[in-house]
């Protein structure tokens, strides 16, 4: 397990990049003429982008994490992908949020290490969502996760705006989802769900009044999803897994235009995060992981890319030791895999693995199907 | 219990459709029940939305997307079964945008449901097997002559017909060949100009018409003749059988389990499966069986409700939402958020029943909306509710305000906990006074509160 010089438990949040991000336009060869030859629409000048090394360098609209990445705290983990890339999003996504690239299951990979983490299901915010949907990552039968859309209105019955009635109502709720066991399966296992969203909103209330800080987080979903991240994990609630997702990452069309949003606003929130911790001394116990499904065609397709393979993943944490992780896949025309896509230099599995058993102090093994080749990022 | 109470009727509406308004439920409950059953299972006798009445609402959710749309027609469809049977076959046999990102085509899908939904499986699958939208979702268009890809050919015999353990590797090989040359025509170019509408195209170059064995019968099939074999099947009877059940019955064990675990009441399969081989696979006909049973008029609130059920039925108990207008396309949202997002299900299986729609977020969702909606006594159906408690008389008991509001709600069977909880609001509350129109806006509040408890019980989480 990774050292916290402050003694606490080590916290791992999870990024999730939806839609398959354009890692070849996020880190960038841009001294490769044939980067230039495959993208002569989709591409970003050498001038523009802001090396990191003689051959690669970052997206311009990823400056907030390059000034990160200056600082030592950024790996990148180059090549990331599984063997028979599925080109499907659904079938991607699952596969990335399974660990099982052939079967169809329904376990997640972060709700066994939630599983592992608290095994007795003690504490009902060893893991919390912040989004909409809860990501079959976080999927499992007696895992109770904690899913949170938007941190103020988490809670039942927050459409009842008087406290009084409201907490009225919640007493009812209360005794409406009763202990009486015995009348059903699917009405016990009811009861115990209410009571553990009772019991997480109960504590979560807290955490808006206990928070303040000097870093002005932007206004879009990723930035206040990760607004929401610190504030809970400030609140000192016992979370070890948080997980949050970033929409938009689909490219086929317009990519000129959209790519620079998504990254400025996934990179800006992620500075601003780190700064946030940063300030409230907490960046020791957290670690970053950012990941996507997929990479994107090599060859652009006029205004965009299609589905591809060999996408990338960030770690980052003050407790990361920064730089370039496995190697860049090689991108000259004679090496594209079927004659259109990246390969893949290193198994998604094993930087789960990275993150289970260096950061998180757990066997990655069960929980990634395997053993596979690890990253060593951590100091 | 009268065979043709209220309750029973509510019941069916809920089960054929996704619920209907008190007055309805009255006028159904003055008939006959089996002949409320058959208007049912003949949703043509009512009348239909008109798409083009639709396309003179500017403005409205309609170009959002098609799930909005679709909730709108959940929701105020008069033809109830038509779109309950569209969702049925959307349950089994999912498709998703995600993949094709071209919604026409699995618009014209869900469109072909409501046609043929109600027909026999020979028409159902021929159908599926010429539908754009699943040839791409299970990519028939790559399935060539030289070339065969048998992933419609497993799936076919997998997921839509007789499910795993009834057929050889061999037999999905053999149907994958019978189905080359099953294609569609090019929508392309879908970026940068749009998106252009497609329709199934048979290339018979590119189709493989040598000899074929499948399920034992031997010939030069082509996919008509597979799905010939297919539907006389007892496999076939058993496996749709059992789909219906846990769509308009109870909860089942989900699809993988059904090697090995047996049916919950495996009498009322067993008549399931009778009928589909009396009538040659005829939907309509299994769905009378059904909905006349004993043992589906016993199965009130046996099934958790998808999240489209209980948004479009909260939306239709409050009464609002009767004509198209912004705000669908939210309601389509917040099926999302409870874990079912039409038109995308999580993977070709379809989406997980029963017990697996609940977690602790979407039970947040399904509690929150509910109790959201119900929580303005100016919307129609809430006024309705208050009226009816006012048109007898001067005053109500808290027993009553509870028992009443159960049963305008519902009728809901509650436990004794949940009725406990809602008593104890009633108490506080004491006797209400409904008698005077300035009395009903007094306690009108009280009354919301108390519909505002009953959704979010966990009985009215089921249908």
């Amino acid at each position: 397990m990774a050292r916290n010089s402050n003694g606490k438990d080590p916290v791992l949040v999870v990024v999730q990049l939806s839609g398959g991000n354009d890692f070849m336009n996020t880190v960038i060869p841009y001294t490769e003429p044939a980067y230039h030859d495959a993208r002569p629409l989709v591409r970003i000048n050498e001038e523009d982008v802001l090396p990191l090394n003689d051959t690669l360098g970052w997206h311009p609209s990823a400056e907030p994490m390059k000034e990160l990445y200056d600082e030592g705290k950024v790996a990148i983990v180059q090549g990331v992908g599984y063997p028979d890339s599925n080109r499907s999003h659904f079938r991607g996504m699952d596969i990335m949020h399974t660990c099982e690239p052939v079967k169809v299951v329904s376990e997640g990979w972060v709700a066994k290490a939630i599983r592992d983490l608290d095994p007795k299901g003690e504490n009902v915010l060893t893991g919390i969502n912040v989004g909409q949907v809860l990501p079959r990552a976080m999927s499992m039968q007696g895992v109770p996760v904690t899913s949170v859309s938007k941190l103020e209105s988490y809670g039942l019955m927050t459409g009842i705006s008087e406290d009084q009635q409201r907490d009225q109502a919640l007493e009812i709720f209360k005794k409406m989802y009763g202990q009486a066991i015995g009348s059903g399966v699917v009405m016990d296992y009811l009861a115990q769900t209410g009571a553990d969203v009772l019991k997480g909103a109960d504590i979560l209330k807290r955490a808006p009044a206990m928070y303040s800080s000097d870093i002005e987080y932007a206004d879009n979903p990723i930035a206040q999803s990760l607004r929401d991240v610190a504030r809970m994990h400030l609140g000192g609630f016992g979370t070890r897994i948080f997980y949050a997702a970033h929409g938009g990452y689909d490219v086929h069309a317009n990519e000129n235009p959209d790519q620079p949003k998504l990254l400025s606003a996934m990179t800006g929130a992620i500075n601003d995060f780190y700064r946030d911790l940063e300030a409230h001394d907490a960046a020791d116990e957290v670690a970053i992981m950012v990941f996507t499904e997929f990479g994107r065609r090599i060859k652009d397709n006029g205004t965009g890319t299609d589905h591809g393979s060999g996408g990338g993943s960030f770690i980052i944490g003050k407790n990361v030791t920064g730089g370039l992780y496995s190697e860049y896949p090689p991108i000259t025309p004679d090496k594209w895999l079927n004659g259109e896509d990246m390969q893949h230099t290193f198994d998604f599995r094993g930087v789960y693995a990275t993150m289970l058993d260096q950061w998180l102090g757990l066997d990655p093994d069960p929980i990634v199907g395997g053993k596979y080749e690890q990253v060593h990022p951590f100091n | 219990m009268p065979d043709n109470d209220l309750s029973l009727i509510a019941h069916l509406m809920r089960r054929a459709g996704f619920g209907a308004r008190r007055d309805e439920l009255e006028a159904y409950s003055a008939r006959k029940y089996d002949a409320v059953v058959e208007d049912v299972l003949y949703p043509e006798r009512a009348p239909s939305l008109e798409e083009d009445i639709l396309d003179r609402y500017n403005g409205w959710d309609k170009d959002k997307g098609v799930a909005a749309s679709w909730m709108y027609r959940m929701v105020n469809s008069e033809r109830h079964l038509e779109e309950k049977i569209a969702l049925f076959w959307h349950h089994v046999f999912a498709t998703g945008t995600n993949k094709s990102e071209h919604d026409p085509s699995h618009m014209g899908e869900i469109e072909m449901f409501r046609r043929i939904g109600l027909s026999d499986m020979r028409t159902l699958l021929i159908g599926l097997s010429k539908d754009p939208a699943m040839i791409y979702w299970l990519d028939n268009n790559e399935n060539h002559k030289d070339e065969p890809n048998e992933n419609y050919g497993r799936e076919i015999l997998e997921l839509f017909s007789m499910g795993v353990g009834n057929y050889t590797e061999t037999d999905i090989k053999m149907a994958g060949r019978a189905f080359t040359g099953w294609t569609f025509t090019q929508p392309i170019p879908l970026y940068p100009t749009g998106i252009y509408n497609t329709s199934f195209v048979y290339k018979e170059d590119d189709h493989d018409d040598s000899e074929k064995t499948f399920l034992g019968e031997t010939g030069c099939f082509n996919g008509e003749d597979i799905v010939d074999i297919i539907v006389k099947q007892p496999a076939t009877a058993r496996f749709i059988s059992r789909h219906m059940y846990n769509f308009f019955v109870a909860d089942e064990p989900q699809v993988p389990a059904w090697g090995d675990k047996p049916p919950g009441d495996p009498e009322a399969i067993d008549a399931l499966v009778g009928t589909y081989l009396d009538s040659d696979g005829d939907i309509r006909s299994m769905l009378r069986v059904l909905f006349n049973s004993d043992f589906f008029k016993e199965a009130r609130f046996k099934r958790v409700k998808t999240p489209a059920e209980l948004v479009a039925g909260v939306i239709k108990l409050v009464g609002t939402d009767r004509f198209p207008a912004p705000g669908f396309v939210r309601y389509a949202q917040a099926a999302t958020l409870m874990g079912q997002q039409l038109f995308n299900p999580p993977t070709v299986e379809g989406w997980h029943t029963g017990q697996e729609w609940i977690n602790g977020g979407t039970l947040n969702e399904r509690v929150n909306f509910a109790v959201n909606q119900v929580g303005d006594a100016s919307k129609p159906g809430l006024r309705d509710i208050v009226d009816r408690l006012g048109s007898t008389g001067g005053s109500v008991t808290p027993a009553e305000l509870v028992d009443r509001c159960l049963d305008l709600v519902g009728p809901l069977d509650v436990s004794d906990d949940a009725r406990d909880g809602l008593l104890e609001y009633a108490n506080a509350v004491g006797e209400l006074k409904l008698g005077t129109k300035a009395e009903r806006e007094q306690s009108q509040l009280h009354v919301v509160r108390m519909i505002q408890l009953i959704v979010a019980t966990r009985e009215y989480q089921f249908a």
